[in-house]
């Protein structure tokens, strides 16, 4: 692609970035969709799973990172499980800890983070070959991709099925809400509706540089 | 009827709160094994007998952690128990049916982080289910897995035939349709509350 700055691994914007939205884990990558669908009903489960998302991610791939040269290569995919264990052992003692009522909502997704595909996935294919700055760096911007996602989804939900937005209402009384969309058909219909419009705005793009592309040709 | 016999915690696991379609677990190996019918199959019967390993398992080791109480150890030792199942029925199907593991491809492997796996153990773990009741839970939930992979890689195959968009082509498609089915499932909701 014309323009994109070269991957030698110095941290820049873009290692952020990348992750925001090139390679965004949920809307590009489709990875880490059972949590996405699952506790995105409201935009408060959405933000605190993203989080404790970003947190696992950050914390396992920067110590992968930094025992990269001491792994050995047939056991990595079980160390890096481990690794991602005992951070979400963690996380899910301390959101216990804080607040009981979040601790119901989310379930059992919270011990489910160390399936998320998204963070082994990570690990498996950076964490492990490169430094920590720009391990750090990346794994943020993956991190918030994932917390964007989700709250993209949970605010959708949560104010067409309950007519709400963070527990505030928003519209009066009259208010009819559209329940199906808490329950979990809508979180398919709204990924399903995300998805579109990512893949038309990215259609869109390529066809105006396309358009763009011929004259250069020409000339 | 009542909620905790073995017959309704299977039909529960299975129908009710089927594991992918209600409860959203298994979403990757759903989305990504569902293309075709006969690969579908297998994945199902591949992930039923893995969750039977993994909950006999975890079953097992809850009750030594819970003897020597050291419960926090609990997430870290199911997730070994569920990689070496997996890996049990990866040489299993290597030796007995070579095509059908190449088939299967990198998904194979990646039954180790396919969500409803481990969450048969954690559900299992939390809701107090004895030795049977596991059993029954495990199975019902391979089965509901199973039911929706079949489900649909059978409209999938059916979608290629029709014109759709060429935005809506993929995975937004397929997420439209897994809805559509999700809410045909939600049909089974009353089931529950009426017996329970």
């Amino acid at each position: 692609m014309p323009g994109r700055p070269d991957t030698t691994e110095r941290v820049t914007l873009d290692t952020f970035l990348r992750g925001l939205w090139e390679e965004n884990p949920v809307f590009v990558m489709l990875l880490g969709m059972c949590p996405v669908l699952a506790v995105s009903n409201s935009a408060i489960n959405a933000l605190a799973m993203g989080l404790a998302s970003t947190f696992v991610l950050v914390a396992s791939n920067s110590l992968v990172s930094l025992l990269r040269h001491f792994i050995p290569k047939q056991v990595r995919i079980a160390t890096y499980i481990i690794i991602i264990a005992t951070f979400v052992t963690m996380v899910d003692y301390a959101i216990q800890a804080i607040s009981l009522d979040l601790y119901n909502a989310l379930g059992a997704f919270i011990q489910l983070i160390v399936v998320n595909c998204m963070i082994l996935g990570r690990a498996e294919a950076y964490a492990s070959k490169q430094p920590l700055g720009v391990t750090i760096i990346n794994g943020l911007g993956i991190g918030a991709g994932f917390t964007l996602a989700l709250l993209s989804l949970g605010t959708v939900r949560e104010v067409l099925g309950a007519g709400s937005l963070f527990g505030i209402p928003l519209f009066g009384e009259n208010f009819q809400p559209w329940v199906v969309m808490i329950l979990p058909p809508g979180g398919f219909f709204v990924l399903g509706a995300w998805l579109l419009i990512f893949a038309w705005f990215r259609q869109y793009r390529e066809q105006r540089l396309s358009d763009q592309g011929v004259p250069q040709h020409d000339r | 009827m009542t909620a905790d016999s073995v017959t309704f915690i299977f039909l529960n696991a299975a129908i009710v709160n089927n594991f992918v379609l209600a409860m959203f677990l298994g979403i990757c190996p759903f989305l990504g094994v569902s293309a075709k019918r006969e690969t579908a199959w297998s994945m199902g019967l591949a992930v039923i007998f893995v969750m039977l390993v993994s909950s006999i398992c975890a079953y097992g080791i809850n009750w030594l952690l819970k003897l020597f109480e050291i419960e926090y150890l609990r997430l870290i030792c199911y997730i070994a128990v569920i990689a070496s199942a997996v890996q049990l029925v990866e040489m299993t199907m290597k030796k007995f049916s070579p095509g059908l593991f190449r088939a299967l491809g990198i998904f194979l492997p990646l039954i180790t982080t396919n969500c409803a796996i481990l969450g048969v153990a954690l559900f299992q773990t939390s809701r107090e289910y004895t030795f049977i009741q596991s059993i029954a839970f495990s199975l019902g939930a391979g089965v509901g897995f199973t039911i929706a992979l079949m489900l649909m890689a059978g409209l999938r195959q059916q979608l290629e035939l029709a014109k759709v968009p060429s935005v809506s082509q993929g995975a937004a498609m397929t997420m439209m349709l897994a809805g559509l089915l999700s809410l045909a499932f939600m049909g089974f909701a009353g089931l529950g509350s009426q017996h329970g």
